[in-house]
């Protein structure tokens, strides 16, 4: 009972009748679950690219976002560059937590959990030996990723824990940070 | 062409309370074996496996454990002696080293073929049990012919294994057993740990399946949980068959020098690779063991015994390696085995009928498939204890139950 008349309170502006909605009915429809996302990248000059995000596949059909999305990435002076955008790993980071984010307000939402605020810190720490090819036993990718998070809601330390464990646990950037995808790359 | 009413197949704990079941109601039946009587407990364990359970909790139905060892654990052939003791004193109709090779619709009812010929009935019981074969990732087929690749269904002791290192996948109750027996035999063990079910052997001085009991979490119903379908895919209990001051977790294996690495996640060239996501699945245990115990604690407030049970004993949080590895190159690394402990798969393969999901799992309503045929001893089947020994009676009498009513409309129709 009390679980149930937390959750009627309980309002982080995420619509999770209708998450639970859509859960129910592709349970009954797996192709309709088969999405594919989207970005087009063309390059600027320099290392400036500019990414556009519009259209993407799902329910079996093409659906556009509102407006077509842009974001820019480039590269700080420090790299002898014109900074017009943030990194392209900074962005993966950025990515990451706002996942995280989201399942946190989505999984808090569906316990009851009246969010005030939440924000991850993300960081990843990089040995550009590798990037740079200096030492080939150093990889170019983040040799450790760290995000911390400062909630303030209505819950206990362990429920918050257990909100935030969760949104890790059904987060899809997450995932594919911590596991093995593979890559395909073509020229046309 | 022979005939019965009923063919239950499996002569396990399931099928063999199914039997008596139908015994006590005069209900003409066979219960087809492969081997002999509890089969897969004599070939499909390995030697030093203990019964998770607590020896109150092994009695049979009718047959409760008189033993001079309540609350110890026993030994996996203990257990199928006494089941093979039930049979006989069940007088249950066993066909022995019968295999099914199908069942499919006939008549009003079901043909069962068989190595012994077929026979044709209206009620087919399906009891082989959840545990027919291990559900292994796809990428195991990737690993290099030089490893030997077992699961607990085919492992039997540490001496067996070719030389080198062992990699146990998977951290439940079967990958956390054999990973410290390898690791004590002298050799070096890395265990890859996904999602699990962390749990003490006791707590506040009692087994924690008594707590379950106790509470009643053990007997809840699948007709009164929520979101049955999570609850049957929960991991098994991260246990052992062995009293309290031993403690099997991964902090203990990580003491003895076990090594600890997150999921598999794929394999390259014979380099394995692992998941950076342990540090969450061990917090995630951690914290819904939490959940679990205070649910004990709350129990007891609530029945006035708080302050006459043990004090709280909250086992200590998983300890993660600060950088758990990532990869291991398992001939380099001089690897020589990788042990499969990732789950058990029921085997209804030779079920020629339309009564399987997308994942090939076979449907059913609390043990109901469809009329006439009933499947027993799946996790949280009718209850969250199904797949346990003391989970069989109620089930069986349940089934049966139903059984006996359809078997009533049939004949008024």
């Amino acid at each position: 009972m009390n679980v149930q008349s937390k959750a009627n309170t309980a309002n982080n502006g995420v619509n999770v009748q209708a998450l639970l909605d859509a859960r129910d009915a592709l349970s009954q429809a797996p192709a309709a679950a088969q999405f594919t996302w989207r970005a087009a990248t063309e390059w600027q000059n320099g290392v400036h690219s500019r990414s556009t995000i519009e259209g993407f596949f799902g329910l079996g059909e093409e659906h556009k976002h509102r407006k077509a999305f842009t974001i820019d990435a480039d590269h700080p002076a420090e790299f002898a560059a014109s900074d017009n955008g943030p990194t392209p790993v900074e962005i993966v980071l950025s990515g990451l937590g706002s996942c995280l984010a989201s399942g946190v307000a989505s999984v808090a939402q569906n316990r009851g959990i009246q969010l005030r605020s939440v924000t991850a810190f993300v960081e990843g720490d990089m040995d550009l030996y590798g990037i740079l090819g200096i030492d080939a036993d150093v990889r170019n990718g983040f040799t450790a990723i760290r995000v911390r998070f400062e909630v303030d809601a209505d819950a206990t330390d362990d429920e918050i824990a257990a909100v935030v464990a969760q949104s890790q646990k059904r987060s899809a950037v997450f995932d594919l940070i911590t596991n093995p995808s593979n890559v395909s790359v073509s020229v046309a | 062409m022979k005939r019965s009413n009923t063919v239950i197949i499996g002569a396990g704990q399931t099928g063999l309370a199914m039997s008596r079941e139908l015994s006590k109601r005069s209900i003409n039946h066979v219960i087809l074996e492969r081997g002999k009587i509890a089969n897969s407990w004599r070939k499909e364990r390995w030697d030093s496996l203990r019964l998770l359970t607590p020896n109150w909790m092994n009695g049979l139905p009718g047959a409760p454990y008189l033993g001079r060892d309540p609350e110890g654990y026993m030994p996996v052939n203990e257990f199928a002696d006494d089941l093979t003791g039930f049979a006989a004193a069940n007088r249950a109709p066993v066909k022995e080293e019968t295999s099914v090779l199908g069942v499919s619709p006939f008549g009003v009812g079901y043909r069962v073929q068989t190595d012994q010929g077929a026979i044709d009935c209206e009620n087919v019981v399906v009891a082989t049990g959840a545990a027919s074969r291990t559900s292994r990732p796809s990428f195991a087929q990737d690993l290099s012919a030089n490893i030997t690749q077992l699961s607990p269904l085919d492992y039997k002791r540490p001496n067996d294994l070719p030389p080198g290192r062992v990699l146990v996948v998977g951290a439940s109750a079967s990958g956390t057993q054999i990973a410290r027996e390898i690791h004590n035999s002298g050799r070096d063990v890395t265990i890859a740990v996904g999602e699990h079910f962390r749990v003490p052997r006791s707590y506040r001085d009692a087994d924690i399946l008594s707590w379950m009991e106790i509470t009643g979490r053990w007997g809840d119903r699948y007709d009164e949980v929520e979101d049955l379908d999570r609850q049957r895919g929960v991991p098994s209990l991260q246990l052992t068959g062995q009293a309290g001051t031993n403690p099997l977790d991964l902090n203990a294996l990580q003491d003895i020098g076990v090594e600890i690495v997150g999921r598999m996640a794929g394999v390259r060239d014979n380099t394995v690779m692992f998941s950076g996501s342990l540090a969450n699945v061990c917090a995630a245990a951690d914290l819904k063991m939490n959940r679990l115990l205070k649910g004990f604690d709350d129990w007891a407030h609530e029945n006035g015994l708080f302050d006459k049970v043990d004090a709280c004993d909250r086992p200590a949080r998983t300890r993660v390696p600060h950088a758990p590895r990532l990869s291991i190159d398992l001939g380099r690394e001089g690897f020589g085995t990788v042990i499969w402990a990732t789950g058990y798969r029921p085997d209804h393969s030779w079920i020629d009928l339309p009564v399987f999901d997308r994942k090939g799992r076979i449907r059913h309503d609390g043990g109901i498939v469809s009329p006439g045929l009933y499947v027993m001893g799946l996790p949280f089947l009718r209850q969250r204890k199904s797949t346990f020994i003391d989970g069989a009676a109620n089930d069986a009498r349940d089934l049966a139950n139903h059984l006996t009513r359809n078997l009533g409309l049939i004949k008024a129709a």
